[in-house]
């Protein structure tokens, strides 16, 4: 890509390329996300609809991290990890559409969907249910001596579950290479993170386990790719299960239909003025490792792409009936 | 007297159990300051404070055993399921430690473990379950499921004041849909084990209960329209204990059934209660007990699939006209 210049070095093992790919992947998640709420509004997307304004910082730069053949597990707030993974977006407004030409053919809503050669398994509802799942992938990693890495993110609300602890400790026990990313977002539904735990640092609960656990600022987008990376690295070499706090803050309701009612207008206009794309924008910006026509350039390929996609998404046919049954046994 | 949806009556239930016995109390995700999901219990926390009113982690297993302990101290806990789907993660604690308590330690355990259940809003695998018969199978539990505004309010006033474990199921998909007179001056209390007949009828019974009851009866009205046939609808309300004698007798009186539900086939509760009636009654049989249930799937998100899946008033149409030509 050519560039008008290049003053210092980008950071950590990054190229100029990589941060324009980086931008691309956040724009493209916020972008599609407000797509999806004109969709939405319109009536056309069928169950519930969740954002991630705010947080696509963290779930790209962690994503990021990882290597080709590594698998992540996201949260309903993870659709950016999910782009990175190689999700497209006609495959996201398929879902939330319930088109039959989704992922799932209809039967799953919204990002509840996989694709295990990209390196990405779906969630289910139940909170704290994919930790210990993903511990088993990455026990299968270390069983077969592959060097790849699990990655699993959980919320400070699913960080109250049986299964999240159970996850974890059986991954720890196992020296698992398992990267736990939690992201410490302010809310799970209206409950406050203080309502949820009594530790002062979710990252103390991973410690409590045993396992090496840091706290980044989730919103500083190469702060987080840095630690993950290495994260990832110590976990892929044999170093054991890691946990990565990323502290957040969810700027939408838990859903579009929640009012907010609990979180005060100060805080919002706080954490809006630390938005992560704006900041990453003035931070590869400021050091020159992109002008505003590259950022230009990408804006408007996203555009380009998501009008395409929803083209497509709109006139697909929703399911048969029929196509219900079948696939509950091989 | 007012007219109350649902929700409403439900919310009339809980308040005024807990404006009765200061043991009553609620436990649950989000439903303080909140309302809950639903707003089931907006207003609560302000009546009778955060004492009362505990928003608690996400931690079913938790909310459930710390109402069971409450309950051995006399406490009178309701327990919410943000929805009944995450009553799995309970499911161990309900199960072994909450229906076997009085059996095996003498124990009393009165807790009301609530959520909004059921399909028909396209809420996809996780928000459309019906797990009533995993709970059936328990001895120890008792299971309501009301389908009206009244017994909304009369069965979860009842549920609390039992002095066993009860499962509430409330149907989110007739939370807002369906509305009733209900009277203020009165105290509507539903006794738990008592069917209700929702239609009378003589040439088939249609044994069903929570959001089905709505369907049968269309479809009730249906035969009655286009093929003059008198079709009784017997509203259960509630599953354990079950209204053996309610059934038998309408048996007894039309000699058809079919048994409706939205649960799926596979042991599914129609398959317990065709038993009884062969038990009970198979001389009385003009035809062999049916039933239409869900299909064998996990609940599917989009509105043709959930609708092919789930049973409608259509596919109890078509099994009342073959029971009635048999
Ligand atoms: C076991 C379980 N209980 C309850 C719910 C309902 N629920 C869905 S999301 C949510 C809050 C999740 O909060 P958190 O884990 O912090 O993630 P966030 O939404 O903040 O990203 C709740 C209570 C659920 N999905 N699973």
């Amino acid at each position: 890509m050519e560039s008008a210049l290049t003053p210092a070095a980008p950071p950590a093992d990054l190229t100029q390329e990589n941060l324009l790919e980086i931008y691309y992947f956040l724009r493209l998640t916020r972008s599609l996300e407000e797509q999806l709420v004109n969709l939405y509004r319109q009536g056309k997307v069928i169950g519930g609809l969740y954002r991630s304004l705010g947080q696509e910082g963290e779930s790209v730069a962690t994503s990021y991290a990882l290597r080709p053949g590594d698998i992540l597990s996201p949260l309903i707030r993870n659709l950016g990890s999910m782009l990175v993974k190689g999700a497209q977006p006609v495959e996201v407004l398929r879902q939330y559409m319930a088109k039959t030409s989704s992922p799932t053919a209809g039967r799953e809503m919204n990002i509840h969907f996989n694709d295990l050669d990209k390196g990405f398994l779906g969630q289910i509802s139940h909170l704290g249910d994919m930790v210990p799942v993903m511990a088993g992938i990455a026990l299968t990693f270390k069983m077969r001596v592959e060097r790849r890495v699990g990655m699993v993110y959980v919320g400070d609300g699913a960080m109250s579950t049986g299964a999240f602890h159970e996850g974890v400790n059986f991954a720890a026990v196992q020296k698992l290479p398992l990267v736990v990313v939690v992201e410490n977002n302010g809310y799970a539904f209206s409950t406050p993170v203080h309502k949820q735990t009594r530790v002062a640092s979710l990252a103390d609960k991973g410690r409590s386990y045993g396992i090496a656990s840091y706290t980044v600022d989730g919103n500083d987008v190469l702060a987080v790719y840095g630690l993950a990376r290495q994260l990832i690295e110590a976990a892929r070499s044999g170093e054991g299960t890691q946990m990565l706090e990323v502290v957040t803050y969810r700027r939408k309701g838990h859903a579009e239909h929640d009012d907010q009612r609990y979180q005060s207008e100060e805080e919002l206009a706080l954490w809006e003025g630390n938005d992560p794309i704006d900041r990453y924008v003035s931070r590869i910006g400021d050091a020159g490792w992109a002008t505003p026509d590259d950022l230009e350039r990408i804006d408007s390929r996203i555009e380009r792409e998501i009008s395409e996609a929803v083209g497509t998404a709109e006139s697909d046919p929703l399911p048969e009936g029929e196509s219900a049954i079948g696939g509950v046994f091989a | 007297m007012a007219e109350v949806t649902y929700l409403e009556a439900l919310r009339q239930g809980l308040w005024e159990e807990l404006e009765r016995d200061e043991n009553v109390f609620m436990l649950g995700e989000d439903i303080g300051e909140y309302g809950g999901a639903f707003k089931v219990t907006e207003g609560f926390l302000e009546k009778f404070g955060a004492g009362r009113i505990i928003d608690t982690p996400i931690s079913e297993a938790a909310i459930v055993g710390a109402a069971a302990g409450a309950a051995h101290m006399g406490m009178r806990p309701i327990a919410e399921m943000q929805f009944i789907d995450f009553i799995s993660c309970a499911y161990d604690m309900l199960t072994n430690y909450v229906a076997t308590a009085r059996y095996r330690a003498g124990l009393a355990t009165p807790i009301v473990v609530r959520g909004p259940s059921g399909g028909y809003v396209r809420g996809g695998p996780f928000h459309s379950q019906m797990p009533e018969a995993a709970f059936f199978h328990t001895p120890g539990l008792k299971l309501v499921c009301p389908a009206t505004a009244r017994d909304a309010k009369g069965l979860i006033k009842s549920a609390v004041r039992d002095d066993d474990p009860v499962i509430y199921f409330e149907h989110k998909f007739l939370y807002r849909r369906i509305k009733e007179d209900l009277p203020d001056d009165e105290e509507i209390l539903t006794p738990i084990g008592k069917a209700r007949v929702a239609r009378e009828g003589s040439d088939l019974t249609i044994i069903t209960w929570s959001a089905m009851v709505w369907k049968c009866l269309d479809a009730a009205e249906e035969l009655a329209s286009s093929d003059g046939a008198s079709v009784e609808v017997l509203d259960l309300r509630s599953l354990i204990p079950m209204d053996d004698a309610a059934i038998l007798g309408s048996v007894r009186k039309t000699n058809r059934v079919l048994i409706v539900h939205e649960d799926t086939r596979t042991g599914g509760i129609a398959g317990e209660i065709t038993s009884r009636i062969n038990e009970g009654a198979f001389e009385w049989l003009d035809a062999p007990v049916r039933r239409v249930t869900a299909h064998d799937t996990p609940i599917p998100y989009a509105p043709t699939l959930e609708d092919y899946v789930l049973p409608g008033a259509d596919d109890v149409v078509e099994a009342a006209r073959l029971l009635l030509a048999y």
